[in-house]
């Protein structure tokens, strides 16, 4: 075991996936010799040369639709998107492509070796295009596996899952946690299910549902509201595409409440989609409305970047509503 | 720390201002062949034999056959969709057969007769038009989107130019492996107006992959002529300006597409230089079954380009050369035809595929939600069965 953090490690799990297998390699804007610009792929270049870490020139569609080549002839490529404001400009290749490979060519190829990881969310004073939490618009599309982890010792487990699993992955990592987040991580290899979502505290009064960096915030929510005696469960979905309904469910059935938190914008925002499945799973078994603490609908904004925030006590205020409805 | 700054910042200076035309670099193109199928007298010949040359002709006229049965079929209402490539045989066609079987073809739409020249069945051809249960693609896609991992031909999409930045992660993952291969990407001159044309060719030069990029310019993209698609010396200048060993080729020429292609092949295998080639063709057809030309260019300019016809220009040198006759003709053509018929007969029988294929290869296994869904729809079809014929008799047994 070695304390990590969450940054130290993507950089672990890259360097554990890549001397593993030869066919992971990295690359992206500035991944190479300079490792990154939060030095997440640190390191790599030195220890397995130029052909597997390199920098691309900047273009995102072309990062995206290289990688999906690479995958398709049989690699395991890890393509960075320096920042998930920038994914854009590759949402054809992601879309149209990496997740329609297999299904339209009936199998006769896929892009299945491919992850793509970027740095997500806000909370860094980064405004519009250094902030944002795309993660809805692709949950919408079929053939895409969407992780999201919470902490360092989840980020290795998870990004060596996403490295190795057979469907391409979107892997966003929290980058207001990258330092923040810090904790004890298994040197070896290991991995942690994609599509399972992990109870990280028990209760039984209200279901608390988040993932990434909006963990630490409920869990601040949760313990100011156990000062006042409510019993809080916790959830980090951790996979948004396949998610697991069932956990959620059973969770629900149980407390008879459910929160959902999400940075990003309310309006068809991926809370929108627990909501949805949990009243149809729920609904005999629900005591007050779901509810949604989440990002205003608007741009991600600089100077009211708190006043935006879907902060730990904006949740605390939704639970106790939630338990007086 | 050494120094790392490598611009060119030696160039000649200057003390006037010097623009430099966007015409100044005049591009010549290749061509070998004559239209009445004359070599021309100092021409650099491709290697082909008797054998190869058979065997390119042999699909051209398969690809005609086909093309023409399917577009007809088209205007019966026996199929949805069509696309031809009549016109422009010479390009997938006499590249292709500069190619190994087991370097790797990605196409656009328009090269079906690279496929052929592979060995795509007639069957495989017909059940993908069909989309029924026989279809490698598992009836998923338009007609014409082919694709077959046997002959490294990866399936086509839609979306314009998608393939081309592929085309060079498949290279760098060619040249990662240590085998001597190469990928072929084709596009037409309208595709190379996407970003992704942009992103693939810098990328490619920059990481020096053995990917060659093959321009069909044809002169239109649906109806947009190519005077309105560029304004500077077609595609092949671009490939100068990324750095990219770069030519241009009579289109309707087989041998010259074929002597090119040989070369670029060799270039990106052995020294790892991607290759830039833009072939000039004219596109005879409709862009395809849903489009009419009539509306956006004139006959008298089909003529023009009907009257240098790739094929008969290769039969009139084949002719010359003693490997063709009329006999041979009329026998290959009778042959294709019938073969077309007898498959399209037969493919139109065969049933669309299982409706689980309608939630299969989404992911590698089907997830929760999906299964859940396939469930949800053989109850809805169980209840409706005469209104979902395509699939409901599969379900009588369980």
């Amino acid at each position: 075991m070695s304390k990590m953090n969450l940054l130290q490690a993507v950089n672990n799990a890259l360097d554990t996936a890549m001397a593993k297998d030869d066919s992971v390699f990295c690359f992206g804007e500035d991944v190479g010799h300079f490792g990154g610009v939060f030095r997440a792929t640190s390191h790599l270049q030195e220890k397995y040369g130029k052909t597997r870490c390199f920098n691309t020139p900047i273009t995102e569609q072309g990062i995206v639709g290289f990688a999906n080549g690479a995958a398709a002839a049989g690699m395991r490529p890890v393509a960075e998107i320096q920042f998930a404001d920038y994914i854009f400009p590759a949402f054809d290749q992601i879309v149209n492509e990496t997740a329609k490979y297999r299904y339209r060519s009936g199998n006769e190829f896929d892009v299945g070796g491919l992850t793509i990881r970027a740095p997500y969310g806000g909370g860094i004073h980064g405004a519009h295009y250094h902030s944002q939490s795309p993660e809805a618009f692709f949950t919408h599309c079929p053939g895409l596996k969407i992780v999201v982890p919470r902490n360092p010792e989840q980020a290795k487990g998870l990004l060596l899952a996403s490295i190795f699993d057979p469907d391409p992955v979107i892997f966003f990592e929290p980058k207001k946690l990258y330092r923040a987040s810090q904790g004890e991580v298994s040197d070896d290899e290991y991995t942690l299910p994609l599509g399972k979502a992990e109870v990280v505290r028990t209760g039984t009064d209200i279901t608390l549902v988040a993932w990434g960096a909006q963990m630490p915030v409920v869990e601040q929510a949760a313990d100011m509201a156990e000062q006042d005696g409510v019993s809080c469960e916790i959830i980090d979905l951790r996979t948004l595409l396949p998610w697991d309904r069932d956990t959620v469910a059973d969770s629900v059935c149980k407390t008879g409440r459910l929160l959902i938190n999400h940075e990003a914008p309310r309006t068809s925002g991926f809370g929108a989609e627990i909501a949805a499945e949990i009243q149809q799973a729920c609904f005999l078994y629900l005591e007050a409305p779901i509810t949604r603490v989440t990002g205003l609908d608007t741009p991600f904004p600089l100077a009211h970047e708190k006043e935006y925030m879907p902060d730990h006590l904006k949740t605390y205020e939704a639970i106790k509503a939630s338990l007086n409805y | 720390m050494n120094v790392s700054d490598q611009r060119n910042t030696n160039a000649d200076i200057v003390h006037k201002p010097h623009f430099i035309s966007g015409h100044a670099m005049k591009i010549p193109t290749l061509r070998v062949l004559q239209q009445n199928g004359k070599v021309y007298k100092d021409a650099v010949l491709p290697e082909i034999d008797q054998e190869l040359a058979l065997k390119i002709y042999d699909t051209f006229v398969f690809i005609r056959a086909l093309d023409e049965r399917m577009l007809a079929s088209q205007r019966q209402g026996r199929i949805s969709f069509y696309m031809t490539e009549t016109g422009e045989e010479a390009n997938d066609i006499g590249s292709a057969a500069a190619l190994e079987p087991d370097d790797i073809i990605l196409a656009q739409y328009r090269e079906q007769g690279a496929l052929a020249f592979r060995g795509f069945t007639v069957d495989e051809f017909m059940n993908q038009i069909f989309s029924n249960e026989q279809d490698l693609g598992k009836g998923r896609q338009m007609p014409i989107h082919y694709g077959s991992k046997r002959l490294n031909y990866y399936t086509i999409s839609s979306p314009l130019g998608t393939q081309i930045p592929q085309a060079t992660g498949v290279a760098h993952a060619l040249k990662m492996q240590g085998r001597k291969n190469c990928a072929i990407c084709y596009f037409g001159e309208g595709a190379a107006s996407e970003g992704d044309f942009h992103a693939a060719l810098n990328m490619a030069a920059l990481l020096k992959v053995p990917a060659i990029f093959f321009c069909r310019n044809n002169g239109y993209a649906i109806s947009t002529p190519a005077h309105e698609q560029y304004a500077g010396d077609g595609i092949a200048a671009r490939g100068v300006g990324y750095g990219m060993q770069t030519i241009r080729v009579d289109g309707n020429d087989v041998l010259a597409v074929l002597l090119a292609t040989q070369e670029a092949r060799r270039l990106a295998v052995e020294e790892h230089e991607p290759v830039l080639i833009e072939t000039m063709t004219y596109r005879l057809g409709a862009h395809s079954s849903s489009d009419d030309p009539s509306g956006y260019r004139s006959r008298k300019e089909e003529d023009s380009w009907r009257k240098k016809d790739p094929v008969a220009r290769m039969r009139q040198w084949m002719e010359a050369k003693g490997w063709w006759d009329e006999e041979q003709e009329k026998a290959a053509r009778e042959k294709h035809r019938a073969a077309v018929m007898t498959a399209m007969k037969k493919a139109e029988k065969v049933p669309a595929p299982p409706l689980e294929d309608l939630i299969n290869d989404v992911y590698e296994t089907p997830p929760w939600h999906l299964r859940e869904q396939l469930e949800a729809l053989k109850g809805h079809i169980r209840q409706y069965p005469d209104e979902y014929r395509k699939t409901a008799w599969r379900l009588t047994d369980e």
